[in-house]
């Protein structure tokens, strides 16, 4: 079952209230063909838990690595992937799309 | 995030209510505009126009770069009727992520054995669509072609503002209803917005093709403008 984004925003929520760290990953740009839409949410907490979805699976591992790195220093990250991105090798969108996510610490 | 905006964002969209999220981009900082609150805001326009289209997104503003994230309610699915197209409406609709009621008061229609993946209630709408809590973000579709039925549900989905209402029918048989509901005091505007013959024009014929021509409708409806016509 997919995770809708109001399952996704409670457990953000359930999971700082119950005193883990978490941070917040929204995309917030798309250039191109982009497998979701801006303002999709991906949540992950202090272990690597994660839920929800900013790409079709093959930047989410990136993005988890970034905001494990966010929730430990407060600081919000912009992201960008893409295929004219360096990290294209590594974590590039197969699509041709470009993204930008931003990822902030739930407070 | 601060914890107390997460909080308030998931209190209104478990009210079913909208909300934007208004993000800085260079600071960080950020509010939460609910619905109500969205004329009084300094980008009320923007906001507006981002509420009716649901799509989030960056807006330069003159208080700089701003990322707004909007967040409408899922759009729900009311449908009078528990026929063959309905059969294959239900389960598409949910398919797109719609919330799906199904309301026939006839037993023999409204089984489960006939609609195993959607809510199918055999009640008349009188009972059961007050607390389904119908609204904007909810479509409308009367497919019983049996006035008793689709009528009273109507008159309910039209109070409600659904941002869809159809209702199956030939012209012929939508004119005969148009007079019925006229004389339950419905006014023209509001007649105005049933879309009737019901379904996009694409020559549908079997009833999942005539379910498709429904969704459809129903998506224009959603994802574009009220000017776009479509």
């Amino acid at each position: 079952m997919l995770a809708r984004d109001e399952d996704i925003l409670k457990a953000a929520e359930d999971w700082r209230k119950a005193g883990r760290g978490v941070a917040l990953a929204t995309v917030v740009q798309t250039w191109g063909s982009a497998p979701r839409p801006v303002g999709s949410n991906l949540v992950v907490d202090e272990e690597g838990n994660f839920l929800g979805s900013v790409s079709g699976g093959c930047v989410e591992g990136d993005v988890i690595t970034e905001a494990l790195d966010v929730i430990g220093s407060g600081k919000p990250k912009t992201l960008e992937f893409g295929v004219a991105d360096e990290t294209a090798w590594r974590a590039g969108l197969s699509c041709g799309g470009t993204i930008r996510v931003y990822v902030e610490r739930v407070e | 995030m601060r914890l107390d905006i997460l909080s308030s964002l998931n209190t209104e969209r478990a009210a079913r209510r909208a909300v934007v999220i208004v993000t800085d981009v260079a600071s960080g900082e950020q509010r939460l505009v609910k619905a109500t609150d969205m004329k009084a805001d300094p980008l009320a326009d923007l906001l507006d126009k981002r509420l009716r289209s649901g799509k989030s997104g960056m807006e330069d503003t003159p208080q700089g770069n701003v990322f707004l994230t909007v967040y409408v309610p899922p759009p729900k699915l009311v449908i009078t009727g528990a026929v063959h197209i309905s059969q294959a409406l239900g389960p598409m609709a949910k398919m797109l992520g719609y919330d799906v009621t199904i309301v026939d008061p006839r037993t023999a229609f409204a089984t489960p054995e006939r609609f195993p993946d959607v809510k199918v209630l055999a009640q008349w709408p009188d009972d059961a669509l007050p607390s389904l809590g119908i609204d904007r973000y909810t479509a409308f579709v009367a497919l019983t072609h049996d006035p008793k039925i689709d009528d009273p549900a109507l008159i309910h989905a039209l109070s409600r503002e659904c941002f869809y209402i159809g209702a199956l029918g030939s012209k012929r048989t939508h004119g005969r209803r148009v007079e019925r509901l006229k004389a339950q005091g419905i006014d023209d505007n509001q007649l105005a917005r049933i879309h009737a013959p019901i379904g996009l024009s694409i020559g549908a014929a079997s009833p999942p093709e005539i379910a498709v021509a429904i969704m459809a409708e129903i998506i224009a409806r959603l994802r574009q403008s009220p000017e776009v016509k479509a």
